[in-house]
């Protein structure tokens, strides 16, 4: 019985690598390397292009549904007459979007304002690579694949501001700079947030980080990082860094319509436009997975009971419910302005980090605390993660909160 | 606490995003061609003719082509042909109809004065507003077939207006039955007594007369040519 039962867990898990050697198989060694790269892109580009078009969609209709209307629900499959809620929006905006005219303004640097959306595109698809999405599906298997993660991420932040100094326009640039300064402020946290998953594991490798969260307490508990206490402090300060770090609300500053035209946008049209959005969501995408891969528990499925679902299965499980509450939160919170942005990061953050990094030292060093010990591990390491947060926030909003509003 | 504030708010946020789903009262949203849009019972666009029945909408218009409307139109849009013959309306008094009745609704503007000057209450605005057409031509100019809807849509679509004007006719005409059985029955005194100064017609006496033109039939005068405003 537990033989078939693996058995079949193993065909369910092992068939993308079965079918793929079932098409290369007959190469010679290097030219089967390069055709398995490129399958393994193909296939990359193909789910996360697919991702990103129902991505748009959904969060236009949970944006809706937030704000107590339907959403788009006109645009159907086209020559068929089927609406299915509106399935057709993605492919309608992508055609509007490949057959908009292409402008470059005359005072841009051609040769940057061209190669801006495609730099920026390159990076976020870059940080695919190293996301365990199976139990056997890592397209890179890096030793460093986190340090690899991060550095192409913050590289994105870099073709931002090349669009907002090749557009030679006012908006653009100070978009730019915004970008900018939200990079150094939130990379910082992003990074300190994950060292003491890095330290906890003792790799940089993200196969190896997500194999340490396996397995269960009493087969209901998983031991993810999520539910230790400084994992949950470090999702918490991963997911604001992560909003950050992705441009989203509330903290996308360097397109805030409102002030900023379009941002870095402003002098892009057509495909290129199409090109920054799609980085975006990429982006955003790629960082909800590093943050299933280093908190949630990766690919492992969060019951034992539960293990016969194949493990991609429940990678794309953790990332779409990490991306609604993406979605989630971009339907709550009001942008903050660039000096809240800038102090949240540098007074808050960080020092928060910093404590969980200690935390995490903690925790690690009194691995082998047993019985009554176990709960004066738990005690310690939470009141090292709520005392300095109650402390800092007391400090910080001192004077200015609760706010009151009155009304002239 | 700090970021109290935000766990409220998005609680707030998850509440109207489930509560949408479940609770249809608190999607705002029309889905408009599928459901018909609602509009004000005050809500008006172009003005329409009033017939008495819906079985023969030509043989029962209110309007008489008096064309004081045709007159008053600021923008010109309405032309009017009287009727050669005549035939009785509603109280069986002989009248002339309209033979030819055309409102141009790509000029109309939707003052309504139109409606304010009828003394037979024959015209009034429409609520129909799904008029969109191809032919910005011959589409959009009305003639008296396409205008006339009977009283029972406009009782549907202005029911207070539409009470109101049935109440006055309804008066009016039991006064002008009134009069006409004292007449019958007191032939004599008859003829000095204080005749209803407003017999000419059976709804001046119910509408406020100053604001009322007298009614061409009670002082005809020479109809100018009509103006060259749609030979169509």
């Amino acid at each position: 019985m537990i033989a078939i039962v693996t058995a079949s867990e193993r065909l369910a898990e092992r068939w993308p690598l079965m079918v793929r050697d079932l098409v290369t198989g007959g190469l010679p060694e290097p030219w089967r390397w390069l055709a398995n790269s490129l399958i393994a892109i193909l296939v990359i580009l193909l789910a996360f292009a697919t991702l990103f078009a129902l991505l748009t969609l959904a969060e236009r209709k949970l944006l809706g549904r937030v704000q107590n209307r339907p959403g788009p629900n006109r645009t159907g499959l086209p020559f068929t007459g089927l609406r299915l809620g509106g399935l057709g929006q993605p492919l309608a905006d992508g055609i509007k979007m490949l057959t908009k005219e292409d402008i470059v303004p005359r005072s841009a640097d051609h040769v940057l304002h061209f190669l801006a959306p495609v730099a920026l595109l390159a990076f976020s698809i870059l940080t695919f690579a190293v996301i365990p999405y199976g139990r056997h599906l890592v397209p890179v298997e890096l030793d460093a694949a986190v340090l690899y993660f991060f550095a192409a991420g913050a590289a994105t932040e870099l073709a931002i501001f090349m669009a907002g100094w090749a557009s030679r326009n006012k908006y653009s640039l100070l978009a730019a700079m915004r970008a900018l300064a939200q990079l150094i402020s939130y990379e910082l946290p992003l990074l300190l947030s994950i060292v003491p998953v890095v330290m906890l594991a003792g790799t940089l490798s993200t196969t190896a980080i997500v194999e340490a969260q396996g397995g269960w307490t009493a087969g209901v508990i998983p031991h993810w990082h999520l539910l230790t206490p400084w994992g949950f402090a470090g999702f918490i300060i991963f997911l604001i860094s992560a909003l950050a770090e992705s441009n989203r609300s509330p903290f996308d500053l360097p397109e805030a319509e409102s002030e900023l035209i379009a941002g870095h946008l402003t002098e892009y049209s057509g495909f290129k436009y199409a090109l920054f959005f799609m980085a975006e969501y990429f982006g955003m995408c790629a960082l909800c997975g590093m943050g299933v891969t280093l908190f949630l528990g990766g690919w492992q499925a969060p019951f034992a009971f539960l293990e016969f679902i194949p493990s991609y299965l429940w990678f794309t499980l953790k990332l779409l419910a990490l991306l609604f509450t993406f979605i989630w939160i971009r339907a709550t919170f009001p942008r903050l302005r660039i000096d809240q942005l800038t102090r949240l990061a540098w007074k808050f953050l960080v020092p928060l980090a910093l404590v969980n990094l200690a935390n995490a030292a903690f925790w690690s060093l009194t691995r082998d605390w047993s019985g009554a010990l176990q709960l004066v591990r738990w005690a310690i390491a939470l009141a090292l993660v709520v005392v300095p947060f109650v402390l800092i926030g007391r400090q910080l909003t001192a004077g200015i909160a609760p706010r009151t509003y009155r009304y002239a | 606490m700090l970021g109290s504030g935000l766990i409220k708010g998005l609680a707030v946020t998850a509440k109207n995003f489930v509560g949408s789903f479940h609770d249809p009262e608190r999607l705002v949203t029309l889905e408009y061609p599928e459901q018909p849009a609602k509009v004000a019972e005050n809500y008006r666009n172009f003005p329409f003719l009033v017939s008495e029945s819906a079985d023969d909408p030509m043989g029962t218009l209110r309007c008489v082509a008096c064309q004081i409307c045709e007159k008053e139109c600021p923008p010109q849009c309405i032309y009017i042909e009287k009727s050669k013959a005549k035939k009785p309306d509603a109280n069986g008094k002989l009248q002339l109809f309209p033979a030819v009745f055309d409102i141009d609704i790509s000029v109309c503007m939707s003052c309504q004065i139109c409606v304010e000057v009828c003394p037979f209450d024959a015209i009034k605005m429409d609520q129909h507003f799904e008029i969109a057409e191809s032919d910005r031509f011959n589409a959009l100019l009305l003639r008296r077939e396409q205008l006339a809807k009977p009283n029972s849509y406009f009782h549907q679509i202005h029911p207070t207006e539409a009470a109101q004007v049935d109440a006055m006719l309804a008066e009016a005409a039991r006064k002008a039955a009134a009069a006409a059985a004292a007449k019958a029955a007191a032939p004599k005194p008859a003829a000095s007594a204080p005749a209803p100064a407003a017999g000419s017609t059976r709804l001046a006496a119910a509408q406020s007369p100053a604001a009322r033109p007298a009614p061409p039939a009670a002082a005809p005068r020479t109809e100018p040519a009509p103006p060259p405003s749609n030979p169509a």
